[in-house]
């Protein structure tokens, strides 16, 4: 698939923005570390907020004619797309009632406070469920297609929240390892869970280019795509990313989306590194950000067998066709087709 | 209702003409124009609601070139329209065509992703996703002749390797060559429940060398000179 910038941004850090609200809720709900501060609960739900609009406000520039957004809500009944609209947007009302009673009252272990709270977190978690069945419901790219994808979400959302939530308080000078063991314990949680769905793409899929041309008898192979240059589904699709390099890229998320993170948090927790924290939260993102530039570029939508390109890049096509595909590419660049937009 | 199409892989050629009739008529037709980008440059592409990909089946010797057409296959369980959020996708409950409301959509790619055909594009001058219309607006069109009431994709093809029409009906054109050549859907697995069907390649005995006549006396002798004269 096309790693779209727009859409790594959106789930990324709207994803960060439900998963710091839900643990501000949580944080608070059980006291734990004796719940935070009326005014740092407020500045937490505001930078959910600001990271949730980041989110939003990216998503739009993925829409080729955004004039008709308003639109998107419409049908909540059988859209995922639709659905992480519809929450997303009674989010917004929710967290800015919370985040004024807390603030104006200067009180978030109130009744009401409390209610707010946790319905808000409950809306944003509801959309991060959207926003992975988004990709969950599609048959037509396996890698997608599994219950994994919207737990990953939840997964990595949480850890990257509750990450802030603990960098806020080490930047507050409280060495307490409450926030920072639950930080932890969420990152690891998260990397194992998304080891799991690394090792579960890995498997077969039952669609091949035989069922996909009906010739189920004998071997298929692509003599000619029937166009000469790029169409909207090479330029949409046919991104892929090479094994190795694809390992490059997981070492990477694991390096500095979570191991980082769970060092700085620890060594913050234990001795006095100042600003330094703030690496942790942006390093975790940066990590978060390549897990899901991967997310898009492995997954392989079945209209890449129809051009011969699944799995793997060019496995099933013609031998001849492979060898000038490879030749032609520049050095350094290994693609079929040359990009739609650099042309 | 439900029409469709019926492709016919036995006879196709690969001529690229229902493509190009499609392109010729749905350029100024109800989700009018298919852009192209660059078409006199170096690398043009653009929009096209019908493609043709050439494949081979087999192993030398028991080889064959299959010329593969594809376009909407009107699926009865389309997801395209399901995961649309803005409802500017839709199947008409009264033919089974589905169609996009350009006034509507918003060019999030998202049906094109749950379409495993590849029969969505976007047109990014428009900013709207397009895709084949089964000629909706000439396969009722009362002004033209009745044996014209067909998508322009059928009328074109040279071949006649392209069948329109009813697949509810059991006696429809398209229905009893399904029935009587072992029509297929493609990727069944999925369960989109396409309603275009495709003919598998008839098959044929091969055809025998042992038995060509022999040569004449003089063939033969011509055929001595020319090998000691080739020494």
């Amino acid at each position: 698939m096309n790693p779209s910038l727009a859409v790594i941004f959106l789930t990324l850090f709207s994803g960060a923005g439900f998963g710091l609200m839900a643990m501000v809720a949580v944080v608070n709900d059980f006291a734990i570390d004796g719940a935070l501060s009326p005014l740092r609960t407020a500045i937490l739900v505001a930078l959910a907020l600001l990271l949730v609009t980041m989110g939003m406000v990216s998503s739009t520039a993925h829409l080729a004619n955004p004039k008709n957004a308003w639109r998107a809500f419409t049908r909540w009944r059988t859209s995922w797309l639709a659905r992480e609209g519809v929450f997303a947007v009674l989010f917004y009302p929710l967290a800015i009632a919370y985040l004024g009673w807390v603030f104006f009252m200067n009180n978030d272990r109130d009744g009401v406070a409390l209610l707010l709270g946790n319905v808000t977190a409950l809306v944003g978690l509801v959309t991060i469920f959207c926003q992975g069945m988004i990709y969950a419901c599609l048959r037509t790219i396996r890698q997608w297609h599994t219950p994994l994808v919207p737990a990953n979400f939840y997964a990595l959302g949480l850890a990257a929240g509750m990450t802030v939530l603990a960098t806020s308080r080490l930047l507050a000078h409280r060495h307490d390892l409450a926030m920072v063991s639950i930080a932890c314990s969420l990152l690891v949680a998260a990397a194992v869970m998304k080891a799991i769905y690394y090792f579960w793409i890995g498997a077969p899929s039952g669609t091949t280019l035989q069922t996909a041309t009906g010739f189920t008898g004998g071997r298929v192979r692509l003599l000619d795509q029937g166009h000469t240059f790029g169409t909207f589904l090479t330029h949409e699709f046919s991104n892929c990313i090479g094994p190795r390099r694809a390992l490059r890229f997981k070492i990477a998320v694991y390096v500095l989306g979570f191991l980082a993170p769970i060092a700085i948090l620890l060594a913050a927790a234990h001795a006095a590194i100042g600003l330094a924290v703030l690496l942790a939260p942006l390093l975790a993102f940066i990590g978060i950000g390549l897990e899901r530039y991967l997310f898009f570029v492995e997954a392989q939508h079945v209209v890449n067998l129809y051009h011969g390109r699944m799995p793997g890049p060019l496995p099933q096509m013609h031998p001849a066709l492979r060898a000038t595909a490879e030749n032609k590419a520049p050095a350094g660049k290994r693609r079929l087709v040359p990009s739609y937009d650099e042309r | 209702m439900r029409l469709g199409l019926v492709i016919d892989l036995d006879t196709c050629v690969g001529c690229h003409a229902c493509a190009t009739a499609c392109k010729e008529w749905n350029t100024s037709s109800i989700t009018a124009p298919l852009t192209d980008y660059e078409p006199y440059g170096k690398e043009p592409s653009g929009v096209w609601f019908n493609r043709v990909r050439h494949y081979e089946i087999g192993d030398y010797p028991n080889n064959k070139t299959i010329n593969f057409p594809m376009s909407c296959m009107h699926c009865e369980n389309a997801e395209c329209v399901t995961v649309c959020p803005t409802g500017a996708s839709y199947k008409r409950p009264e033919d089974g065509i589905v169609l996009i409301d350009q006034d509507k959509c918003m060019g999030c790619n998202y049906c094109s992703w749950a379409c495993p055909y590849g029969a969505r594009e976007l047109d990014r001058v428009s900013g709207t996703m397009k895709k084949c219309t089964l000629c909706v607006d000439r396969i009722y069109d009362e002004t033209l002749p009745e044996e014209e009431r067909q998508p322009a994709c059928v009328l074109a093809c040279p071949a006649h390797a392209r069948l329109f029409g009813d697949l509810d009906d059991p006696e429809s054109v398209t229905s009893r060559a399904v029935r009587n050549r072992g029509g297929y859907p493609l990727m069944p697995e999925l369960n989109y429940n396409p309603t275009n069907q495709y003919l598998p390649p008839r098959t044929r005995p091969a055809i025998s060398t042992s038995d060509l006549p022999r040569g004449s006396l003089a063939r033969k002798v011509k055929e001595w000179v020319n090998r000691v004269i080739e020494r």
